[in-house]
């Protein structure tokens, strides 16, 4: 169980907060503050054992290829599939693009549909805007309801025969909105379309467990689940991933090597190829190791209560409007105050130490549906406070009376 | 009830960015409105920040007579319109092509934070656009999009 007392407890754990006292950390949609343990993984790496994998023979050589390996466990554990079904990337974005390069070897024959919904991220977007230039296909978008929830009706009608994949956030990052992504992987199968789970605003805060979904690859970023930047994975079903043609080639990604050919190695390092982020591995396991220990259950209840907390106050805010479902989601509160430009908002709200993203938070195309050109959006993770939203409230409270009086 | 002790420590920066006059011509812009018949007119948009201005001009012997703006944006690109159109009222059309980042910041005389740059030029771009030999005696709207800003 998280309360606001063990809230307190595990902040403790992030050293940025010690640096930075008045901090009051809203943005974790975007990147989430390292605790100490990842940090302290990291410089015992760099400290005690640091060399390149797979090809020393010495100790440390071997240490280092056992916890880069050990993480591919932990990480596998923790979405339910196996180690050699984790291929690390840099973040969701390669992973997408990974997907869109390759792909087409095994697409679904007499195919040429890609179904995504209207609240993509542009990584989830144009790289499949991209594939659908050069092998001519045709993009469509499932519908957001107007309670920013997906328009299942919509839905079946846009998922056909015609229908190669399938990609979609299982969490929007602007709307929050968790989707049903068990049920439209469900009708997606009888429709035998690839499907491919953008995992990046789930994984930090809701239980995914890859078998259960059945999805075909999911992608998700390390750096908004506590873990260091630059270091992302791609899950696929083994059957798949040995089915599908490199990516990088280079180094590591072989099995032997003439100057006219190559073999490619197995699933999964014939997709890294060169020397791969180590460090980002080590400190992601690490990360996860974190989230294990504090259980995910927790942090999706904590998070939900923090949020009904939020909403009901910034309610009271006069000129509010909320781009939030209030039904199924994750903790980001889209939000926009009349009169008031997002940039603004976020700007003053930087006067009182207070960090929150604005902007149409690269899902432009949504924004354009809404008819407006950004939000102010805070998202919360488990060591934010009931304190932290209060001096949230009371800055905008303040901004608004600066702007509307 | 949970106390609420909260301690408000200001960041100079961005502090400067919102003094209180800055915000008085936010809510009241000089020169903002139409001209009915320009010589010239521009519109400039920041797609990113959804920003949008429109500039209208009556230009005679090569001096803007008239000047107005509107559209929509955020305090720091609607203070500098404000201002730059203040200032350029009057002048010789070959000095307002000599305006530079460093005169708009100037005219603005307050702390910009670099994420908000692209809104503390967005009106120079305009006017200059608005300027530009093709548009003369046209009054034509014309568009563009200028790149950057925050995502």
């Amino acid at each position: 169980m998280i309360n606001n007392q063990i809230a307190k407890k595990l902040k403790k754990d992030f050293p940025i907060f010690k640096n930075n006292k008045d901090l009051v950390y809203l943005d974790n949609a975007s990147t989430t503050q390292k605790p100490k343990q990842v940090i302290n993984a990291i410089k015992e790496f760099y400290e005690n054992s640091n060399a390149n994998i797979h090809r020393g023979i010495y100790k440390i050589s071997q240490k280092a290829t056992e916890k880069y390996e050990n993480s591919k466990k932990i990480i596998a554990k923790f979405i339910n599939s196996s180690p050699e079904e984790i291929i690390f990337t840099r973040n969701a974005t390669e992973g997408i693009n990974l997907l869109s390069y390759t792909l087409s070897s095994i697409l679904p024959k007499g195919k040429d549909e890609i179904v995504l919904t209207e609240m993509e991220h542009h990584s989830n977007l144009i790289p499949w805007q991209q594939l659908a230039k050069r092998e001519k296909m045709k993009l469509k978008f499932i519908k957001v309801n107007p309670d920013f929830t997906l328009d299942m009706k919509d839905a079946k009608k846009k998922i056909t025969n015609k229908t190669a994949i399938l990609s979609v956030a299982h969490a929007s990052n602007t709307l929050g909105t968790i989707n049903p992504i068990q049920e439209l992987i469900k009708i997606a199968k009888k429709k035998n379309t690839l499907t491919i789970v953008d995992a990046a605003q789930s994984i930090p805060h809701i239980k995914v467990d890859v078998k259960k979904l059945d999805c075909d690859f999911l992608v998700f970023s390390g750096h908004k689940i506590l873990g260091p930047t630059g270091i992302g994975v791609l899950y696929g079903k083994k059957h798949l991933l040995e089915k599908l043609k490199p990516f990088n080639f280079g180094g590591d990604m072989i099995k032997s090597v003439s100057f006219e050919n190559a073999v490619w190695n197995d699933s999964p390092e014939k997709f890294e190829a060169g020397t791969q982020n180590i460090i980002g591995a080590i400190g992601l396991g690490e990360a996860i190791k974190y989230i294990e220990k504090i259980k995910i259950k927790n942090i999706e209840k904590w998070e939900k209560e923090l949020m009904k907390y939020a909403i009901k106050k910034i309610k009271k805010i006069k000129g509010v409007k909320i781009y939030n479902s209030e039904k199924n989601s994750t903790g980001i509160l889209s939000f926009n105050l009349k009169n008031i430009h997002p940039h603004d908002i976020a700007s003053l709200l930087d006067d009182y130490e207070i960090a929150i993203r604005a902007g149409h938070h690269c899902t432009m195309p949504l924004m354009k549906k809404l008819g407006i050109s950004g939000t102010a959006r805070a998202s919360f993770y488990f060591y934010n406070t009931f304190e932290d939203i209060d001096k949230f409230i009371k800055a905008l409270n303040k901004i608004n009376e600066k702007f509307n009086n | 009830m949970r106390s609420l002790i909260i301690k408000m420590s200001h960041n100079d920066l961005s502090e400067k960015m919102y003094r209180e006059h800055i915000l008085e011509l936010y809510k009241n812009p000089s020169n903002f409105g139409e001209i009915k018949n320009p010589t010239h007119k521009h519109t400039e948009t920041n797609s990113l920040c959804g920003d949008e201005i429109t500039v209208q001009m009556i230009i005679k012997n090569g001096k803007v007579s008239d000047v107005k703006f509107n559209g929509s944006g955020c305090v720091i690109s609607m203070v500098s319109s404000s201002l730059l159109t203040d200032k350029i009222k009057g002048m010789k059309i070959e000095d307002i092509k000599k305006l530079t980042k460093k005169d708009m910041l100037k005219l603005l005389n307050i702390k910009i934070n670099p994420a908000r740059l692209k809104c503390a030029l967005l009106s120079l771009d305009a006017v200059k656009k608005t300027l530009s030999p093709l548009k003369q005696n046209q009054g034509n709207v014309t568009r563009s999009k200028i790149k950057g800003g925050l995502n």
